[in-house]
């Protein structure tokens, strides 16, 4: 069994809040969407080191623009050269601005957003009463429509 | 990740995720997810491949009008990580005998560590020292592999666990410069762990703290739980 495998095995089937009926949002036509990226890799803007911790579901603001960020999740059980050799493989900003160069979607956020994943609080209860509506809202007064979700 | 969905579809946001991990993804029952059987780590799947980045995501926004939730599709390819088959490439000879080796390596590694970040212009070491002060840490780490306790060499748990993760992305990024092209998922992390002594140093500072009744949610995030 691979490594990934493993971890797989372990984390399938845990416990996780119920969302009934689960809400949807309908999605304009892509080629008018503004496209935001919101990630669970722990990404931080490079010197903002303080590495994130289990229970913190606090989220960072990472400009679009931008590609120097620092990873800063806390578990080591993931790779992490792939990161380092290309960005675009867990924050693909260089695909969504060629998406929109191309007219595929229409245009990309000011900011894409980074949360910590691999939480353990079964509840999530900050993430879904706090820090999650305040990340809609900042996604939401920027006008994006949709959002594209990436873990590691 | 798919929690995050809920909220932010219930906010009014259009969402599509990445699952990397089939059972999670079918318990939380997100509105739309696109299962890729993905190197945990890459869930564009493959470094450097834009063609193959960008189909993964034209097969999530597909997703987008299905209102038929949740829906969970699966992309067709998967890529597997290569943990048994560690990179292969070469490391300096020794220049500095009277050096621990493990330092010594530090030093020799110092120009392909460059390399690599002048190719790329980013770097994932930098959330407790620079690589300046990579040797300053992997020293730390002699002293904990020796039994030295953490508070005496200098460090907290979450400080320690940051410094482990600047010396092994030293360690990685400049054996992207070795190697010359981009290897398969956690084939540099095994080289790191298997061929070079600060990464069998880390491992031995891990065993270290754990023989001595340490504080598990330190030790275990020292290194991989593959290694």
């Amino acid at each position: 069994m691979s490594a990934d495998e493993e971890i797989r095995a372990r984390l399938s089937g845990l416990p996780a809040p119920t969302f009934d009926p689960i809400a949807t949002t309908v999605a304009p036509p892509l080629a008018e969407a503004r496209v935001a990226i919101v990630t669970t890799a722990g990404l931080r803007p490079a010197g903002e080191v303080n590495l994130w911790r289990p229970g913190d579901f606090s989220f960072t603001v990472l400009p679009a623009e931008g590609r120097d960020f620092q990873l800063s999740h806390f578990s080591p059980n993931f790779d992490r050269a792939g990161i380092t050799a290309d960005l675009n493989v867990v924050l693909p900003s260089d695909r969504l601005a060629e998406l929109a160069a191309a007219g595929t979607i229409g245009s990309v956020a000011t900011n894409h957003l980074s949360f910590m994943g691999a939480q353990t609080d079964e509840t999530f209860s900050t993430l879904r009463l706090d820090t999650g509506p305040a990340a809609a809202k900042l996604l939401r007064d920027d006008g994006v429509d949709v959002v594209l979700l990436t873990p590691v | 990740m798919g929690v995050l969905a809920h909220v932010l579809e219930a906010a009014g946001l259009a969402t599509v995720g990445i699952s990397l991990i089939r059972g999670q993804a079918e318990t939380v029952r997100a509105p739309r997810m696109l299962h890729c059987q993905f190197p945990l780590g890459r869930p564009l799947g493959r470094p450097d491949d834009p063609d193959f980045q960008h189909d993964v995501l034209r097969r999530a926004f597909a997703l987008l009008p299905r209102t038929d939730v949740p829906v969970l599709e699966d992309h067709p390819m998967v890529i597997d990580d290569e943990t048994d088959a560690p990179l292969a490439c070469s490391l300096p000879p020794r220049f500095d005998p009277a050096l621990p080796a493990a330092l010594d390596e530090v030093a020799g590694l110092r120009a392909a560590y460059d390399r690599q970040l002048a190719r790329s212009g980013r770097t994932l070491v930098g959330r407790t020292a620079g690589a300046d002060g990579i040797a300053g840490l992997v020293e730390k780490f002699l002293r904990l592999a020796d039994g030295a306790p953490l508070d005496e060499v200098g460090l907290s748990g979450s400080e320690a666990i940051a410094a482990a993760q600047d010396v092994r992305a030293f360690y990685e990024e400049a054996a992207l410069a070795l190697a010359d092209h981009t290897p398969a998922a956690r084939q540099a992390e095994s080289w790191f762990y298997t061929a070079t002594e600060t990464g069998r140093t880390l491992k031995a500072a891990r065993d270290r703290l754990e023989a001595d009744g340490g504080e598990r949610n330190v030790w275990y995030y020292l290194t991989p739980a593959s290694q």
